[in-house]
């Protein structure tokens, strides 16, 4: 059971970094989208530091969001996707390996890209720390919801839309609560709280999305 | 009860049913109305205005109810496979996203003489609108997946991971930020505002949910007639099939 669980965490690790460089461009999204935000907004450098926090937030979730449509539309249209679910494991263990090789090869070079965003929006350096601890703490849980919407989508035409419909509403905890320690932090305030909710936040989306993502995958598999 | 759960029994029933909650709908919706529109007294602070109150706070009752039912209907789907279930929960979305969409004008029709804007990133206004999405969510799986099983399950997942989520995401958005007026109807130690006002309210609730049953038993019932008029363009399809091939050859 954890043989299978880790080959298939390595295997999709391994398509993500050598096809079609899937880490370097959920990272040029989020640098680049960076950028067009800061033209949008104007060099004004302190309306860019007030901005920062949610700004950041927000494209990782998009940067996210984006790469998500792929994490089972490829083995549903090759036939893998019937092999997980006909394999002896149980099949949510099995989509959690795949939702942690998603958060690897996306969520974490995200958090690495955060510091040049934070010069780019001239975000001072404890905010900087605030937000990759943040996003550390809030990422998995954007992986792990948008693992439902991904497996609900399966094998339909422009689900990339449909997917973004589904699942940014269902990220609105964790974008507040993530700026809400971020900006906390930036006033001098505790942000104990908020990172605790965060992290409840990622819990429970772990409890739930592999049972619900494979209950969704079965569905379109039967 | 059980019963009511055969799709025919439940066409049969709401076909003769159907006339009568439209005219009760009507009859309450009417009354409140005049209740609420003429009966009851301006407020001293905000004049005529606080009418709007009467469509508005109604109309957010029913939006969450609309979504609490359709995530019964979708666990009783997902559990024991009901056909009802399902078309119930489908009937039941743009009703509930359409009361959300009355809630969420009339609200802002109220906030501009108010709070001197249409729109303030309120909690309560921010989640509403939340809700909306999740409703448009819940409609365009629907649309997008064409096995009518499939799609049904689906939309069931859906439904009830949204309602899993819906308290986090109140609790998330009622902490970010709070303008508007806490609850002042259902609380402890009974509602704090006047009868004249009160019973109105109440009346356009009911009057609400009335309609509300109304609209998604025709709703209902139309799904199962369509799901009926599709079975049998099938059949007589396969049926003429053979006979123009036959012809053809």
């Amino acid at each position: 059971m954890m043989r299978a669980i880790y080959a298939l965490f390595r295997r999709d690790v391994m398509l993500a970094i050598r096809m079609g460089g899937g880490p370097s461009l959920g990272l040029g999204f989020y640098l680049i989208a960076g950028t067009l935000a800061a033209i949008g907004l104007g060099p004004e450098p302190n309306l860019l530091a007030r901005a920062a926090p949610g700004l950041i937030w927000v494209l990782a979730l998009l940067a996210c969001l984006l790469s998500l449509d792929r994490l089972f539309q490829a083995d549903f249209e090759d036939g893998a996707l019937d092999l997980l679910v006909a394999a002896p494991s149980s099949l949510s263990a099995l989509v959690l390996a795949k939702i942690a090789a998603h958060w690897v090869t996306t969520g974490l070079p995200l958090i690495l890209g955060t510091p040049a965003l934070a010069l780019l929006f001239n975000l001072p350096f404890d905010a900087l720390v605030m937000e990759m601890i943040t996003l550390g703490i809030g990422t998995p849980a954007l992986s792990l919801i948008g693992a439902i919407g991904a497996a609900l989508t399966i094998g339909v035409r422009r689900g990339g839309l449909l997917l973004s419909l589904l699942v940014l509403p269902l990220y609105v905890p964790v974008l507040i609560f993530g700026v809400a320690a971020v900006d906390a932090s930036a006033s001098g305030m505790a942000t104990g709280a908020h990172l605790s909710l965060l992290a409840a936040s990622s819990l429970i989306a772990l409890v739930l999305a592999p049972i619900a993502s494979a209950a969704a995958l079965k569905l379109h598999l039967s | 009860m059980f019963n009511l759960a055969n799709p025919r029994r439940f066409y049969d029933l709401a076909q003769r049913v159907e006339p009568w909650i439209w005219g009760l709908a009507a009859l309450l919706l009417g009354y409140g109305l005049y209740l609420g529109l003429f009966v009851s007294p301006a407020d001293y602070q905000q004049g005529e205005t606080v009418r709007i109150m009467f469509v508005h706070v109604p109309a957010a009752w029913i939006a969450m109810m609309a979504y609490g039912a359709m995530a019964a209907a979708s666990a009783t789907s997902l559990i024991w496979r009901h056909v009802l279930a399902d078309l119930f929960a489908k009937a039941s979305a743009p009703v509930g996203a359409g009361f959300t969409l009355l809630a969420l004008v009339t609200g802002s029709l109220w906030g501009r003489p108010m709070w001197g804007t249409y729109w303030v990133w309120d909690a309560r206004l921010t989640s509403v609108l939340i809700l909306f999405f999740l409703y448009l969510g819940y409609m365009a799986l629907w649309a997008a997946i064409e096995d009518h099983h499939k799609a049904a399950r689906a939309a069931a997942v859906l439904c009830l991971v949204g309602a899993i989520n819906l308290p986090i995401i109140k609790f998330s958005v009622d902490w970010w930020n709070t303008l508007h007026q806490p609850a002042s109807v259902a609380r402890l130690g009974g509602p704090s505002i006047h009868p004249s006002i009160l019973t109105p309210l109440l009346v356009m609730g009911l009057a609400y949910m009335v309609l509300y049953l109304a609209m998604v038993i025709q709703r209902t019932r139309l799904e199962i007639l369509e799901r009926r008029l599709m079975t049998a363009l099938a059949a007589e399809a396969s049926q003429a099939a053979p006979a123009q091939l036959r012809e053809a050859s």
